[in-house]
């Protein structure tokens, strides 16, 4: 116990205080990631699949912001690009006020220090050729935190109680492990540097249900305890219902809508929203729900559709919405929204076509 | 009841004192794949074997009963006896003195060739797939133009060009073998360094140098070696096929390869004059593959037992 008080302790960090809070902790603005396509042999005309496509939004300290989107939609790919894990091609990160798409050399790695990433997968996040307690310590001798051992072999013991691994298991490999074991691992090593942001890049949809909840209700007591801020992605809305503050909803690599999750759950404006929440399994057997089923694919995010980029596939869709494109607009309270009618639509409609 | 409890924490206790002493008794990766090596009985026989036979390659002056070049013209391929343990050959040299002093042109042909091989084959392999691009594309021409030829032409036309001699046969071994290693290691760099372990080094703001010598080499070395342990006898025996073509080793130097080329015609006679230098091949070529195999098995912490 005395180990896990250690960390929290050593997770409050002088000047985080209420006002500090105020400020965001991440500012991103117009981030961008093309990646290019190789176009035939003859043809000049560059492609460029359009990942993230002018992202925006603010997180605050200790605050969770829950990404959902369908599978390639460029969730994943923004989580990465705002660690600059993947270059983004343009656009403005600012963590705790600092440019951190100038920053480079020391200083990078020392911001880096500050913000970790959780990965899906926890067979392939963890290096088969090293220990667990090599794991957990990486972070550590990469950042040269400890010159003794001792005080590292110290630190990363702390780790490993408090995300809930047996310290007899210290110099077991990760394939020794279930996949839930390994994810606290992963875990582990994303801690035992206490930063600030941890973006957690579906960190539970490779896990077993069971498993899923405890490694839920892990990141949020690790939240509670040393104060960090999570970018949650997820396909799963429960998962993010479960966790987030805030919820942003991606489609085709831009930002549709973000809200306040109960603003969000409650109320969703945008058409794409509410598809995805009449998806939700009802725990009822005969529950009587319409569900909005949406026709079509997913675009080619290479030739992505003229206008509102959803208009394709939405059950809505206005002669406007293929010539203009939707900005994301503020329809109060912080509920953004990039839809030409979410301003008009009543609130009933929503909520009557969600209940039916 | 409570004895029982108390004796569980006692041994959590242990564990972390154990921990923070000497982290449980972990050696580092190598230290602890060095554990596993010395488990294996049979990978620890072979390299004591391969000890042994440096070691006579090495003080091939002390134990060769007489001089391999001196011939004999009493005792023209005398049978095997107490005076020539293996027979003597068509000028009436000691073949086991031969064998003694052919093992260290096999040896240092098969380890030299080898490691400039790899050492080149690595580097320019690891720094293909790790870079890409345009760097990744000018080496893969290059091997690519080296693997149009035939092997064995492409190193008689290289020891035609340069002439015949042992530095020669090394830098035409060489190149032979180079390319191999390189496109493996290409590859599986290509393969390793997308997986997440090597994202989440580069997330915590891990150098290059960390990234290769952490992630990188740890995860191919297995590969290496089974490279290297394939390539060694490989080396072996292109030597004693250049040998018997007669654009390797020229006589009267000996080499077990030129030994065996000389033997030939006398196959039916003195068997053992072409045997013996066989035998010497196959006990280190099955002395490297199984060593090899056991040092590859150790290096992956997946087969532990």
């Amino acid at each position: 116990m005395s180990a896990a008080s250690n960390i929290r302790r050593n997770g409050r960090r002088p000047g985080m205080n209420d006002t500090m809070s105020k400020d965001p902790l991440l500012e991103v603005n117009h981030l961008k990631k093309l990646f290019p396509v190789k176009s035939g042999l003859l043809s000049r005309e560059k492609k460029f699949i359009r990942a993230v496509d002018d992202v925006s939004f603010k997180l605050m300290p200790k605050e969770t912001l829950g990404v959902v989107g369908e599978s390639g939609c460029g969730k994943s790919t923004m989580g990465r690009s705002v660690l600059r894990l993947i270059q983004p091609t343009e656009g403005e990160i600012l963590y705790k006020g600092k440019d951190f798409m100038k920053a480079s050399g020391a200083e990078l790695r020392k911001m880096r220090s500050d913000m970790q990433i959780i990965f899906q997968d926890p067979y392939a996040s963890l290096n088969p050729r090293m220990t667990v307690g090599e794991v957990i310590a990486e972070p550590l001798n990469i950042q040269k935190t400890y010159s003794s051992k001792e005080e590292t072999r110290e630190h990363v013991l702390e780790a490993m109680k408090v995300v809930g691994i047996n310290p007899k298991y210290y110099n077991r490999y990760p394939h020794e492990f279930s996949g839930g074991q390994r994810q606290r691992i992963g875990i582990a090593r994303s801690i035992v540097l206490h930063p600030s942001l941890i973006v957690c890049d579906e960190p539970v949809s490779a896990l077993d249900v069971s498993i899923q909840s405890q490694v839920l209700n892990l990141l949020r007591d690790l939240q509670e305890s040393m104060g960090m801020a999570y970018i949650f992605i997820s396909h799963n809305l429960s998962v993010i219902r479960h966790i987030s503050d805030r919820v942003m909803v991606m489609y085709l690599g831009h930002v549709v809508e973000m809200a306040d999750k109960d603003e969000l759950f409650k109320d969703p404006l945008h058409p794409y929203t509410q598809a995805l929440m009449s998806a939700i399994p009802l725990p009822e057997r005969h529950s009587k729900r319409k569900k909005i089923i949406l026709q079509g694919d997913l675009p080619s995010p290479v030739n992505q559709p003229s206008g509102c980029i959803f208009h394709t596939r939405c059950f809505m869709a206005q002669d406007i919405c293929s010539k203009e494109k939707p900005e994301l607009r503020d329809m109060g309270n912080g509920h953004m929204c990039a839809c030409h009618f979410c301003g008009k639509m009543e609130k009933g409609i929503c909520g009557e076509k969600l209940q039916g | 009841m409570s004895k029982n409890i108390f004796r569980f924490f006692n041994k959590q206790k242990e564990f972390e004192q154990d921990i923070l002493k000497n982290g449980m008794g972990y050696s580092g990766f190598y230290g602890d794949s060095f554990k596993r090596l010395k488990k294996n009985r049979m990978a620890m026989f072979c390299a004591m074997l391969l000890i042994l036979i440096i070691l006579v390659a090495v003080f091939a002056p002390v134990l060769a009963p007489y001089d391999p070049t001196y011939q004999d013209y009493s005792a023209v391929l005398a049978s095997p006896g107490p005076a020539h343990p293996f027979g003597t050959d068509e000028y009436g040299r000691d073949i086991l003195s031969r064998i003694i002093y052919g093992s260290r042109v096999s040896i240092s042909i098969g380890i030299v060739a080898q490691v400039v091989a790899s050492l080149v084959g690595v580097t320019l392999g690891a720094v293909a797939g790790y870079y890409g691009g345009k760097t990744d594309s000018i080496i893969s021409r290059i091997m690519e133009i080296f693997q149009a030829f035939p092997d064995l032409i492409f190193a008689m036309a290289i020891m035609t060009f340069m002439g015949k001699g042992v530095l020669n046969l090394f830098i035409a071994l060489g190149l032979l073998t180079w390319v191999r290693t390189a496109r493996m290691i290409r590859g599986s760099v290509m393969q390793l360094k997308e997986k997440e372990y090597i994202e989440a080094s580069r997330a915590n703001g891990a150098t290059t140098f960390w990234i290769i010598t952490k992630g990188l080499i740890p995860n191919c070395l297995s590969t290496i070696i089974v490279l290297v342990t394939l390539g060694i006898p490989n080396a072996i025996m292109y030597e004693a096929s250049l040998s018997f073509l007669g654009i390797g080793i020229q006589p009267p130097t000996p080499s077990w390869g030129n030994m065996i080329s000389a033997a030939q015609t006398f196959i039916s006679y003195r068997p053992l004059y072409s045997i013996m230098p066989g035998v010497a091949i196959m006990i280190t070529v099955i002395a490297f593959n199984i060593f090899g195999d056991g040092l590859r098995d150790a290096l992956d912490p997946k087969l532990k037992s």
